[in-house]
C-alpha cells in the first residue's frame, strides 16, 4: 500500500489537474472514453471528476466484462448450474448478474451448489477434491482474466482431471471498441486505453485507433494519478495536434504484451465467428471458444446450452450508455426500476459497470459537499 | 367488527432467502422492515437500535439479542466464544447501557471435537471475566451432523440504560462530530483471510473486545453532549453512516484522510476489490457528540486500551439531507450508500 499510496498523492493530483486546465480550450468540448470498468470504478471512487475542467467529458465505454454478458449466456450458464451432479464455480461479482429467470444468488438459494472462487485454479481444485462431482468454471473476463483460463485448462489436460469444464465467455477488447468509433452517433476526442488488458496484449493492438480513426489513445493504470496523468497526456496530444498511441502505465505494461500468456491463450481457445454483447448487439469475432483441442474441458459440448437470445428489458438504454450517447442518470430506468439491488441492464450490475459506479459514488444532490473541516 | 387487532399485510416480496437477507444491507433491511417489523410491531421494537430500552419502575432496562455463526470458529485475534460474549456486551454500551448479566445458548454440530467446546466455553468465560459481566443462564441443543457448522453461539444481554443520555439518530445535530475509536475493518478482514479460500497471508488480527471502558471514558468526557453511538459491525461504517443519515434526516460527511484503516486491511481491501468501508469490525465504535466536546471526546479515547487510534472523521451537515458523502484524499467527493448485499469481489 505504501507503493499505491503514492499513486494518491493530494499535492501531486492538484498540479497534474492545473496543467490539465491550463492546456484546455475553454471554447472547446472534450470527450474521452475510458473502456475499462476499473478505470470508471477509480474515477468514481476518487471524486476525479471533480478536479477536471467541465470542457472535459469522461465517456464511460464497454470494458466491464460482467455486464456485457448477454442474458442468454447467463441463463445458459444457470441451466448448468442447476444440474445435481455439478459444482458450478464463478467470480464473486456473476452471482447477481440476472438472468431472465434469476440470478446464481437466487438458485444457490433454491438448492444448486454453486460456489465463489477467487480465480479459476480454485475452481480446479475443487474439481481435485470432489472427483464424484462435475465441477464446471463459468469462466468470463477480457484478454485480462483469459490467460489463467488458459493456463487452468492447460493444468487440467495435464494432470488428467477428468470431471472438470469450463463454460467459456472470454471476449476480446479491440472489436468492440472498433464497432464504436464506427458508430456515427458518437464522436469520441480520445480513448483511456484499459492497462490490464495492456499487460497480456500490450500496446501495439490499439494503433489502428490513431492511425485508422485519428483518435489518440493512452493506456494507463489504475490508480486515480495514472488516470489524471493519462488525461493529461491525451490532453497535450490534442493540444500538439499529434495524434498516438502513448503508454502511461509502463511500469507494468510492455508495448508488445505478455508473450507467455499470449502462447497459452492461442493454444487453448479459438475466435468465435460471432458473440453478442448485452447492449452492442452481435460483433463478428469479438470472442473466445474452447479450441479443438481442449474441447473436452468445453461445457457448452459437455452440457446442454441452448444458447436462446434473450433480449434486454426494452426500458434499459444501457446500449446508449455504453456507446456515451446517454449518461448513466439519464436512461429512464436509473435509480427507479434499476438500481443495484435489482439491475434491469447489465451496466447497473457489477460495480465496475458505469450506471452501478454512478449509483455508488456519484448519485449526489450537489457537485460540492460541505466545507472541509 | 370485533375488537381483534388486525396485523398488518406482510409485504416482502423475495420467494426465498438468500444470502444477501444476511448480509446487514439493503437487502436485510427489506427483511426486517417488509416482513419482521410489521409483524411483531411494538414500542421497543420499532426504533430498530442496537438494544431495546423498557421502562422498569423508575430505571431502563436495556435489552439484546445477537447469534454468532462465524467459519472457522477460531480466527488470528479471537474465536466465536470471546465474540458472543463481546459482541452483545458491546450492543448494550453503545446503547449507553452497563451490563447486568448474559444468557447463552450453545447449538452444537454433532461430531463436534470436546476440545473445540471446552475451548470456545473457556473463550465465554474469559471474555465474561474481562467484560466484567455474568453469564447467568443458558441451553445447549445438539443437531444432527451435517446440519450446522459446528457451533452456532446466541448470547442475549440485558443492561441498565444511563438516565443521563438520550442516544438516538434523532438527538443528532448539523456540525456534530463523528468519532471513530479505531482502525477499520480489521475483523471482517481478518475472517476472510483465516477462511483460506484465498492464497493470501496477511498480517490481520480481529479486534474483538469489550467496548465497555471506551463507553465510559467518552461518557465522561462528553457527558450529555454523547448524541449517538453504535457498533459497525456487519455491514460496517457504511452501513450503519446510512442508517444514522436517514434516521436523523441529516447528511452524513466523512474525511477520507481521517479515516483509520491498517495499510495492510486497505492493501488486502484493494486486492479482492472490497471496501473496508463496509467490512465488518467486531471491538470499535462510532460516536456522535456536540463540536465543542468533541476534541475532549477525542482525547479520552485515545486515553483508553483499543481506543489509540481513535479519530474524528467527519461531521453531520443539513445538506445532502440522507445522504453519505466522503471527501476523498485525492480532493474530490464521492457518495457511501448503503451496502447491496454481501461485498462480492470483482473479477479483474
Amino acid at each position: 500500500m505504501k507503493y499505491s499510496r503514492e499513486f494518491r498523492n493530494a499535492d501531486l493530483a492538484r498540479a497534474v489537474a492545473a496543467e490539465i486546465a491550463a492546456i484546455t480550450d475553454p471554447k472547446r468540448h472534450y470527450k474521452i472514453m475510458e473502456v475499462c470498468g476499473g478505470h470508471t470504478h477509480t474515477i468514481y471512487r476518487h471524486g476525479i471528476k471533480d478536479l477536471l475542467p467541465e470542457q472535459i467529458e469522461l465517456v464511460h465505454g464497454p470494458g466491464c466484462p460482467v455486464c456485457v454478458l448477454p442474458m442468454g449466456r447467463v441463463d445458459d450458464g444457470i441451466r448448468i448450474a442447476e444440474r445435481p451432479e455439478v459444482i458450478f464455480t464463478c467470480f464473486g461479482d456473476m452471482m447477481r448478474v440476472p438472468g431472465s429467470k434469476g440470478n446464481l444468488i437466487e438458485m444457490k438459494a433454491e438448492g444448486a451448489d454453486i460456489r465463489m472462487v477467487y480465480s479459476p485454479l480454485d475452481a480446479l481444485r475443487l474439481a481435485r477434491e470432489n472427483p464424484e462431482r462435475e465441477v464446471v468454471f463459468f469462466a468470463i473476463g477480457f484478454e485480462t482474466t483469459a490467460p489463467s483460463t488458459a493456463l487452468t485448462l492447460k493444468r487440467a489436460k495435464k494432470e488428467g482431471i477428468e470431471n472438470f469444464s469450463v463454460f467459456c465467455n472470454h471476449v476480446n477488447i479491440i472489436p468492440p471498441v472498433r464497432a464504436l468509433l464506427e458508430s456515427p452517433d458518437l464522436r469520441l476526442d480520445a480513448f483511456i486505453g484499459p492497462g490490464h488488458v495492456s499487460t497480456v496484449i500490450g500496446c501495439r493492438p490499439y494503433e489502428f485507433m490513431a492511425a485508422d480513426y485519428g483518435t489518440p489513445c493512452v493506456v494507463a493504470g489504475f490508480e486515480p494519478l495514472d488516470i489524471l496523468q493519462s488525461i493529461l497526456m491525451i490532453m497535450r496530444q490534442l493540444a500538439e495536434g499529434r495524434c498516438e498511441v502513448e503508454n502511461q502505465y509502463s511500469r507494468v505494461v510492455p508495448w508488445e504484451g505478455n508473450l507467455q500468456a499470449l502462447e497459452a491463450m492461442a493454444e487453448v481457445f479459438e475466435l468465435r465467428p460471432y458473440f453478442e454483447w448485452r447492449g452492442l448487439g452481435f460483433i463478428a469475432q469479438s470472442a473466445l471458444k474452447i479450441s479443438e483441442a481442449y474441447s473436452y474441458f468445453d461445457a457448452e459440448i459437455r452440457y446442454e446450452t441452448p444458447g436462446v437470445r434473450v433480449a434486454d428489458p426494452k426500458a434499459c438504454q444501457c446500449g446508449e450508455v455504453l456507446k456515451g450517447v446517454l449518461k448513466p442518470h439519464q436512461c429512464r430506468v436509473f435509480g427507479t426500476a434499476c438500481t443495484p439491488e435489482h439491475p434491469l441492464g447489465a451496466l447497473m450490475v457489477s460495480s465496475e459497470g458505469a450506471c452501478a459506479a454512478y449509483y455508488n459514488f456519484g448519485r449526489k444532490t450537489g457537485e460540492r459537499v460541505g466545507a472541509r473541516r | 367488527m370485533s375488537g381483534q387487532r388486525t396485523r398488518p399485510r406482510l409485504r416482502f416480496g423475495a420467494p426465498r432467502i438468500d444470502m444477501s437477507h444476511g448480509a446487514g444491507g439493503k437487502a436485510t433491511h427489506k427483511l426486517i422492515e417488509g416482513l419482521l417489523l410489521p409483524a411483531l410491531e411494538n414500542p421497543a421494537l420499532t426504533p430498530l437500535s442496537d438494544a431495546a430500552v423498557l421502562p422498569f419502575g423508575e430505571a431502563r432496562l436495556a435489552l439484546t439479542t445477537d447469534s454468532f455463526v462465524v467459519r472457522p470458529l477460531s480466527f488470528p485475534g479471537g474465536s466465536i466464544g470471546e465474540l458472543a460474549v463481546n459482541g452483545t456486551v458491546n450492543d448494550l454500551a453503545v446503547s449507553g447501557a452497563t451490563p447486568l448479566a448474559l444468557s447463552s445458548a450453545l447449538i452444537v454440530e454433532e461430531g463436534l471435537a470436546t476440545e473445540v467446546l471446552e475451548r470456545e466455553v473457556g473463550a465465554m468465560a474469559a471474555a465474561a471475566e474481562r467484560a466484567r459481566v455474568a453469564i447467568a443462564t443458558g441451553d445447549t441443543k445438539v443437531v444432527e451432523r451435517g446440519k450446522g457448522d459446528g457451533l452456532y453461539v446466541i448470547t442475549t444481554g440485558v443492561g441498565v440504560a444511563d438516565p443521563e443520555l438520550e442516544l438516538s439518530a434523532t438527538s443528532v445535530r448539523p456540525g456534530d462530530r463523528i468519532l471513530c475509536s479505531g482502525t477499520l475493518g480489521d475483523h471482517g478482514a481478518a475472517i476472510l483471510i483465516a477462511r483460506g479460500d484465498l492464497e493470501l497471508e496477511a498480517d490481520i488480527l480481529s479486534d474483538t473486545r469489550p467496548l465497555t471502558p471506551l463507553v465510559e471514558a467518552l461518557k465522561g468526557a462528553a457527558g450529555p453532549a454523547l448524541r449517538f453511538m453504535r457498533d459497525p459491525t456487519r455491514g460496517g461504517v457504511g452501513t450503519v453512516l446510512n442508517e444514522l443519515a436517514r434516521d436523523s434526516g441529516l447528511g452524513v460527511v466523512l474525511w477520507e484522510e481521517r479515516i483509520p484503516i491498517r495499510e495492510v486491511v486497505q492493501g488486502a481491501c484493494e486486492i479482492l476489490g472490497i471496501d473496508p468501508l463496509y467490512v465488518a469490525n467486531e471491538g470499535k465504535l462510532l460516536a456522535v457528540v456536540a463540536p465543542e466536546v468533541a476534541d475532549a471526546a477525542l482525547e479520552a479515547l485515545r486515553s483508553v486500551e483499543g481506543g489509540e487510534e481513535a479519530e474524528i472523521i467527519g461531521e453531520m451537515k443539513e445538506e445532502p439531507a440522507r445522504m453519505v458523502v466522503m471527501h476523498t484524499g485525492f480532493g474530490g467527493t464521492r457518495m457511501i450508500d448503503m451496502l447491496v448485499g454481501d461485498p462480492l469481489p470483482r473479477i479483474c
